[in-house]
């Protein structure tokens, strides 16, 4: 089981530096949303993997680590925000410059300084 | 009253005159002057002590894990210093007061006077060489505050930046030098080092650690080869010249010379490099300030030379040495600021300080003349004045000196043309300006100035007079104690003006001489020295600064291409190329931890996650796509995490996902649909190449972590949530209780992203489409009947179970991060279905008040428990019984929760239906810009 738990979580993220490799700043975010995916499954997984331990008082015998779980929520929520403000980023841009390019496109030195 | 208080005073009363910005400057003047006069009755206080062979010493801890504490010392040698800077700064601010102009600003003048004499104050009164440095970079920018003083004019910008590069880098190699000594020592404190002083000497790395306290004193004093600074940084006020150039700033690295002598001094080096440096000094500084025709340049010029002087004697470092080197240096401050305020008199009555235009000033300015001749007079070393005795004593021991075995004989030679040299330009300051012939038209007719401002340059005329004949009874007492010291052995001087008939005399002699005929043949020389004209040190140090300036830009149009596939690229790439060599290290990844069985339902789970991650990659050019696949990953991580028991997280991944998705779809409504094929196959394998890496390196981390055994401190979670925090549903209470004050943090994040996003929408004209990209034009029906009426019957049961979630947060999976999230998504819901307009006309909540209200409740909350005197966020907790609902558990953490609730509600809502507004065609107006 955990080998098929870290080979998804590396094929996630494999999957997320891609997109984040890409030129437009569409595909950009959606890679950062899951490459945040990847990162909170990495993070929980600190926990080690348990089945059937939810940690609820009274309910098990052994519970799975709460602390890790009560971190990723928080950066779950985080994650939308971070999501949410480069999205609306990435429209401005676009209704700014009237492109989703993410590179430069009048790089010059003197534009620059 | 205290040691520290002679610093204090000064550094923070320098807030004083800024303070009073509005007032009349005679009471900035008088404050100015009531804060240097505390401070010297306070050394008054300490000064018999130190006289007496003690060293008053205080201690005050400040980061001793650094070995860094607020140790001062009044030992001889600082009192000497002290007494200059701050009897020198008495009369300097008096001077001032009369020498700025109206529009001058005299608050900020008079403020970074102050703060750059508490800084001299510090370097000389630190007793740990670690505070020391502190005060050392303070005097660096304070100085150039005050030669800057005058920013309009760009000779002055010019000559504070040089100044500051100059001793800025001297001092960087300084702490360099200071950390080496102090490793050495085992402290920074003065005492210890000083009692190392052998095993530094002999340590392997004392030649660097030499070097590099040397660079730090020789840039502060403008020796050979770092003396350019100074005769540029001569755009500064007068007052400023007179107290940097003459007492303070130049004199620290002289100090520093001194303060480490006992430490550092007795080595073949010190000797070769100091002696050496010093006596350079003296003559390129005495020759260039005879060729300098404005007056401040030429006392620049001299000032470079006299420290030479000074640096040669402490090179070679006997006792006797030692004596003439803190003689000369009150000497030198005395006739230098005389004659740098004499030099400001004349620039501020005639309007120039130009020699080849100013004459015959005699008869108009009697006695600012009468005055500038007996501290010229100082200067070329004319009985009966005190520079003649240290000059006297110098060239005794320029005579005495063997250092250069059957080469020393070169040594009093070239001290006697030092001393000619000296003699020519004091001439020359006094012979061209007051006399050379009548009085000839110039900007403004002279005459001498208001009493009070000559009274400084009287009061230092005196001086000159009063040492010169009575040593013994004014500053021998100082002398021994600051000679001791510096030597470390205790020093008994003897001084006299008359020294009978004897070899120092006849080199006297010899140099007034050559002095008057040196000046004699000066035209000569002018005409001689014109065919280096091109050789400024000023254009030198500006094409260096130029050059390095280019270099940064190309490297940074090399870097900086504005490329974002470029940079990511650099960053994953050194992800890698650091992680790499680390990771193969690693002999083995599987730990003792045993593996799970795989299960049929995690099996095709993973398989799900695995094809949809590949289908958003691989799909993207497809937004559309791209993002249905995307809600498959979120939708199988949020399965997973139910699997592997956190329902707590299964649940918020679950909302945050439809929030999230709808939010990005909205998006897509003003980008392109599709993505051309733009990059090209060389780059798309190089980028697969890079996520493969990092993939794999992920992946092996994580299977490492995995199957290694776990040590968590979570057993004190689990063992107090129900009895600490009152609840059975760890996670909540972790968020709410334990770790409340990070939830507080978060949220705050959340709403300021929220806000952020607010701002960036504001006044945003996005390109809005007509149709979709095939041409296919909008559906004309905007909300559709059967989502309109879903949604409908949806919503208040969404209410409902959201406040389920919240209330049950605490023992059961839920709280108010995922209630809030519920009520939000199904908000939105309505949002998608009946429009905008519709919502706002039935539901007109202003969310950003929602948002900072949740944040208040959440903070307050935690501020409540200070009226229990309790720490911030203690919570508490009790069971009520509740009529109908029976026995109930109420929590300061459920408000504190409630908090949360209502800031995700108000951000969520705030960022979607701000930007969902954009979509209809009456876009609301913002208020505010």
């Amino acid at each position: 089981m955990e080998t098929l738990y870290s080979v998804t979580v590396g094929i996630l993220t494999a999957c997320s530096v891609f997109l984040i490799l890409r030129g437009r700043s569409f595909p950009v975010v959606v890679g950062i949303t899951m490459l945040s995916y990847a990162v909170n499954l990495f993070l929980f997984s600190t926990g080690r993997l348990t089945i059937d331990g939810a940690p609820i008082l009274g309910t098990q015998e052994s519970y799975a680590d709460p602390l890790p779980q009560a971190l990723v929520l928080t950066a779950i929520v985080i994650g939308f925000a971070m999501t949410a403000y480069s999205i609306i980023l990435a429209v401005r841009a676009r209704g700014e410059i009237g492109t989703d390019e993410v590179n430069d496109q009048n790089n010059s030195t003197e534009g620059k300084r | 009253m205290n040691l520290l208080f002679i610093i204090m005073a000064p550094l923070f009363g320098a807030l004083l005159p800024l303070v009073l910005k509005q007032a009349p400057r005679s009471v900035k003047t008088l404050v100015t002057l009531l804060i240097t006069i505390a401070s010297i009755l306070t050394v008054l206080q300490y000064a018999p002590q130190t006289l007496a062979g003690e060293i008053p010493k205080q201690l005050v801890e400040w980061l001793p894990g650094l070995g860094l504490d607020f140790a001062v010392r009044l030992d001889g040698l600082s009192l000497l210093f002290v007494g200059l800077i701050l009897g020198i700064g008495v009369l300097i601010i008096i001077y001032a007061h009369y020498y700025l102009s109206e529009a001058d600003d005299d608050a900020r003048f008079y403020g970074c006077l102050l703060l750059f004499m508490a800084s001299m104050l510090g370097i000389v009164m630190a007793d740990n060489i670690l505070l020391m440095w502190a005060f050392w970079e303070l005097t660096s920018i304070s100085s150039f505050l005050l030669i800057g003083y005058w920013f309009h004019s760009s000779d002055a910008r010019r000559g504070a930046r040089m100044a500051l590069a100059t001793t800025g880098a001297g001092g960087l190699a300084l702490l360099a030098g200071l950390l080496i000594i102090g490793n050495i020592a085992g402290s920074y404190q003065f005492d210890q080092v000083l009692a190392a002083a052998d095993q530094i000497k002999a340590h392997a790395y004392y030649t660097p650690a030499l070097i590099l306290v040397l660079l730090g004193a020789f840039t502060k004093s403008a020796q050979f080869p770092f003396q350019f600074w100074l005769p540029h940084a001569m755009a500064a006020p007068t007052p400023v010249s007179a107290y940097l150039h003459s007492a303070t700033m130049v004199k620290a690295g002289i100090f520093l010379l001194a303060r480490f002598h006992p430490v550092m001094a007795g080595t073949e080096l010190w000797f070769t490099i100091v002696t050496v440096v010093g006596l350079i000094t003296m003559l390129i500084g005495a020759y260039f300030a005879l060729l300098k025709h404005d007056l401040k340049g030429l006392l620049a010029f001299s000032t470079v030379s006299h420290l030479g002087l000074i640096c040669m004697m402490l090179g070679i470092g006997t006792q006797g040495a030692v004596v003439t080197a803190m003689f000369h240096i009150i000497n030198h401050a005395c006739f230098k600021a005389g004659l740098f305020m004499t030099a400001g008199i004349i620039d501020h009555e005639s309007g120039t300080r130009d020699m080849r235009k100013l004459q015959g000033l005699m008869g108009l300015m009697p006695l600012t003349a009468t005055l500038a001749m007996v501290v010229a007079a100082s200067m070329a070393g004319i009985p009966p004045f005190n520079g003649f005795m240290s000059k006297e004593l110098f060239l005794d021991q320029a005579v005495q000196q063997h250092l250069f075995g059957g080469l020393s004989w070169f040594v009093p030679i070239l001290a006697t043309v030092g001393a000619a040299l000296s003699v020519a330009y004091s001439i020359r300051f006094i012979h061209d300006v007051f006399f050379n012939g009548d009085y000839k038209e110039l900007p403004k007719k002279p005459h001498d100035p208001p009493r009070m401002m000559s009274a400084p340059v009287a009061l230092l005329a005196g001086l000159c007079v009063i040492i010169g004949l009575a040593p013994m009874a004014t500053v021998s007492g100082i002398i021994n104690q600051a000679a001791s010291a510096v030597t470390a052995i205790p020093v008994e001087v003897k001084l006299s003006l008359w020294h009978g008939f004897n070899v120092p005399l006849l080199m006297s002699l010899v140099a007034v001489v050559g002095g008057i005929v040196i000046y004699s043949a000066r035209d000569q020389l002018f005409t001689f020295n014109r065919q280096f004209d091109g050789q400024d040190a000023k254009h030198n140090f500006e094409r260096i600064v130029q050059r390095i300036n280019d270099a940064c830009a190309r490297f940074f149009d090399w870097l900086d291409t504005g490329s974002l596939q470029r940079y990511m690229a650099f960053v994953l790439i050194s992800v890698i190329v650091i992680l790499l060599p680390t990771l193969m290290e690693i002999s083995a990844v599987t730990g003792s931890n045993p593996q799970l069985p795989i299960d049929m339902v995690s099996m095709v789970g993973a398989l799900v996650l695995i094809a949809a991650a590949f289908g958003t990659a691989t799909l993207h050019r497809n937004r559309f796509v791209m993002l249905m696949m995307l809600s498959v990953v979120g939708l199988m991580v949020s399965l997973s995490f139910a699997h592997f028991s956190a329902p707590d997280l299964a649940m918020t991944q679950l909302v945050v996902e439809v929030v999230s998705i709808v939010l990005m779809i909205l998006a897509l409504f003003f980008m392109p649909q599709k993505t051309a094929r733009a990059s090209s196959g060389h780059r798309v394998f190089r980028d697969i190449i890079i996520a493969s890496f990092i993939g794999g390196i992920v992946a092996t981390l994580n299977f490492a972590i995995l199957t290694s055994p776990l040590e968590s401190i979570s057993d004190f979670f689990i063992a107090n949530a129900k009895t600490g925090g009152g609840g059975t549903n760890v996670v909540n209470v972790i968020l709410v209780d334990f770790r409340g004050f990070d939830t507080l943090g978060e949220i705050t994040v959340l709403a300021i992203a929220a806000a952020g996003i607010h701002k960036l929408l504001n006044k945003l004209k996005p390109f809005m489409p007509s149709s979709d990209v095939d041409g296919r034009p909008w559906h004309r029906i905007k909300h559709p009947l059967m989502l309109t009426n879903v949604a409908n019957l949806i919503l208040p049961m969404a209410m409902m179970v959201a406040v389920y979630i919240f209330l049950r947060g605490h023992n059961l999976p839920g709280g108010g991060f995922i209630a809030g999230l519920i009520a939000a998504s199904a908000m939105i819901l309505q949002y998608i279905a009946n429009g905008v307009d519709w919502v706002k006309d039935r539901f007109n909540v202003n969310y950003q008040s929602l948002m900072s209200i949740g944040v208040m409740i959440a903070a307050l909350t935690g501020v409540g428990s200070w009226i229990f005197s309790k720490p911030f966020l203690t919570s508490w907790f009790t069971y009520l019984n509740w009529p109908v609902v029976g026995k109930w558990e109420f929590a300061t953490a459920l408000l504190f929760d409630l908090g949360v609730f209502l800031t995700v509600i108000g951000a969520t809502m705030m960022i979607l239906s701000n930007f969902g507004k954009m979509t209809t065609r009456h876009r609301p107006t913002y208020e505010g810009n």
